[in-house]
């Protein structure tokens, strides 16, 4: 299933290293990523694939929360579907 | 997809408290009336138990999966009132204990349905039902009750109202968290998913999801953003903010319907708010250009609000129901509380309000002893408003014993807070003596 991952907080050394060391270690493939400075915070989006069609989302969600406060980010990770139905016809 | 769509999402979700407020399954318990109560009881059990087995997992899973916070599991139920008829059984408590028991064990918030509809006259377990509430109310925790007691239809059952009256002042009595958990209802919708008013239709399905979905912020935030431009930017601002929203309501709704095996029925498109900070439907009417809700201007704002929610809504999903509509709760939004205690909002504007919104006066609480008769004149005239303009309305009054006007009373959690409010001191007290019916206004008579 594909997901779109997203990261804000301050920019700082090391946020992409971190979450894409983080990604590989559970084997989710990244397919894409942006990343640009908006407001002053750093944000970067990444679509991912998980192959695993059984993966927990509420442990990988509690993961990636615990990443972020360590990297001073907020990571989030949703199904891409929610962003295609509000903002798509 | 562009990064900015993305980040409003999530800006949505985080910073302005978009969730779904409710996923409900509307359960038909038609096929468990039996005449000997403890079997009726035990296929009541058995059903819910069976057909929400995996509700609230699956209610987790997508709030895990989307991260879409799922604010409340429900389930309704066909009216007690006609499932118990077939009972010779005096009270029908047994029922709401059962109904308790198994929203207990299944770890969902609230199950709703303790209802009788009559609003045209009683039939057998009617009156029963009603008389069962007091104790129903006090001594289950998750059961939601209401009483239909007027249609557009069929007019307003003067009688039932008159009973309604002395029931809250006797549910009142033994605590004021009892009438809480009940909505006496005109015109009341058989799909609504929102609670303390949901019950299952018997023209509705055997089982069936609605959703419920909110985000007053949302709307709030978006206005925040064309201050001082003509209401024409106001309403489509709105309408535009509404699609999305509801949107996110079909998507989960479709998802756990599809998940739990069962047919996706309804999304209700209704503003509920929550107590908490930038969650309140007061304060968009106040962005749109009041100094306080309940002033003048109050029911235009209203009036445009309800209205474009509704026409953003409707394109965004398969189909509506339920209420669909602003809610004006007073102790589950902050700018009510707020503007009560500010002098600014009366039960009499409250009133006109409910005339161009859904439901009706809501989680008001009111002084203990205010007498059952006036209780009862006030849901006469909520009835009427609703009978006469085809719509529904809805009566949540909390006496609060033993409080005067000005006080406050702590509900607890969603249900927040509330001063007590004053009412018209002169008596109803002859009109509701009457009773009998309120006959059907003549623009009823479609065919």
């Amino acid at each position: 299933m594909k997901a779109i991952l997203t990261t804000i907080g301050k920019d700082q050394v090391g946020i992409i290293a971190g979450v894409s060391q983080f990604l590989a270690e559970k084997k989710i493939n990244i397919l894409d990523v942006s990343q640009t400075i908006m407001d002053g915070y750093f944000t970067m989006m990444m679509m991912v694939e998980i192959k695993d069609e059984k993966a927990d989302f509420a442990v990988l969600s509690e993961e990636l929360n615990e990443l972020g406060t360590k990297l001073g980010v907020e990571i989030k990770i949703r199904r891409e579907e929610i962003y295609h139905a509000m903002h798509q016809l | 997809m562009e990064t900015e769509k993305i980040i409003e999402t999530i800006h949505m979700i985080s910073d302005e408290n978009l969730d779904v407020r409710t996923i409900t399954m509307g359960i038909s318990l038609l096929d468990c009336i039996d005449s000997d109560s403890t079997r009726a009881c035990e296929r009541i059990y058995n059903k819910i138990m069976k057909k929400a087995k995996n509700l609230v997992k699956v209610g987790k899973q997508i709030e895990a999966e989307y991260g879409i916070p799922i604010i409340n599991k429900r389930i309704s139920v066909t009216p007690i009132s006609i499932i118990a008829a077939a009972s010779a059984d005096k009270n029908y408590l047994k029922y709401a204990q059962t109904l308790d028991r198994a929203a207990k064990e299944l770890g969902i918030n609230f199950i709703g349905g303790f209802s009788a509809l009559v609003q045209k006259g009683y039939q057998t377990g009617d009156l029963k039902l009603i008389k069962s509430l007091p104790q129903v109310l006090d001594e289950t925790d998750l059961v939601c009750a209401s009483v239909n007691v007027g249609s557009t239809r069929s007019g307003i059952n003067m009688d039932a109202v008159a009973e309604m009256g002395k029931i809250i002042k006797s549910a009142a009595e033994r605590s004021f968290m009892t009438n809480t958990k009940m909505v006496v209802f005109c015109n009341a919708v058989e799909d609504n998913p929102f609670m303390a008013g949901a019950f299952h239709g018997v023209g509705e399905r055997d089982t069936v999801i609605n959703v419920g979905v909110s985000g007053p912020g949302v709307v709030k935030h978006a206005l925040e953003n064309v201050r001082g431009e003509s209401m024409d930017v106001v309403a489509e601002t709105i309408k535009q903010t509404a699609f999305k929203v509801t949107r996110m309501g079909q998507l989960v709704g479709t998802l756990a319907a599809e998940r739990l095996g069962v047919p996706f029925g309804i999304v209700d498109l209704s503003l509920a708010p929550t107590p908490a900070v930038g969650d309140s439907v007061a304060q968009i009417l106040e962005e749109i250009g009041l100094e306080s809700v309940g002033t003048h201007g109050t029911t235009a704002a209203l009036a445009l609000l309800n209205d474009a929610v509704k026409k953003g809504g409707i394109m965004a999903c398969s189909h509506v129901g339920g209420l669909s509509g602003a809610f004006i709760p007073v102790s589950e939004d902050a700018g009510m509380i707020a503007a009560v205690n500010a002098g600014t909002l009366n039960i009499e504007k409250l009133e006109a309000m409910t005339a161009v919104c859904s439901v009706g006066l809501d989680m008001i609480a009111i002084p203990g002893d205010t007498p059952a008769d006036t209780i009862s004149a006030m849901i006469a005239d909520e009835a009427a408003i609703g009978m006469i303009n085809n719509k529904t309305t809805a009566v949540r009054i909390l006496p609060i014993r033993n409080k005067k006007v000005g006080e406050m009373v702590e509900f607890g959690g969603l249900l927040g807070y509330a001063p007590v409010m004053g009412v018209n001191k002169a008596s109803s007290s002859q009109m509701i003596a009457r009773g009998g019916l309120i006959p059907a206004p003549i623009h009823s008579f479609k065919n």
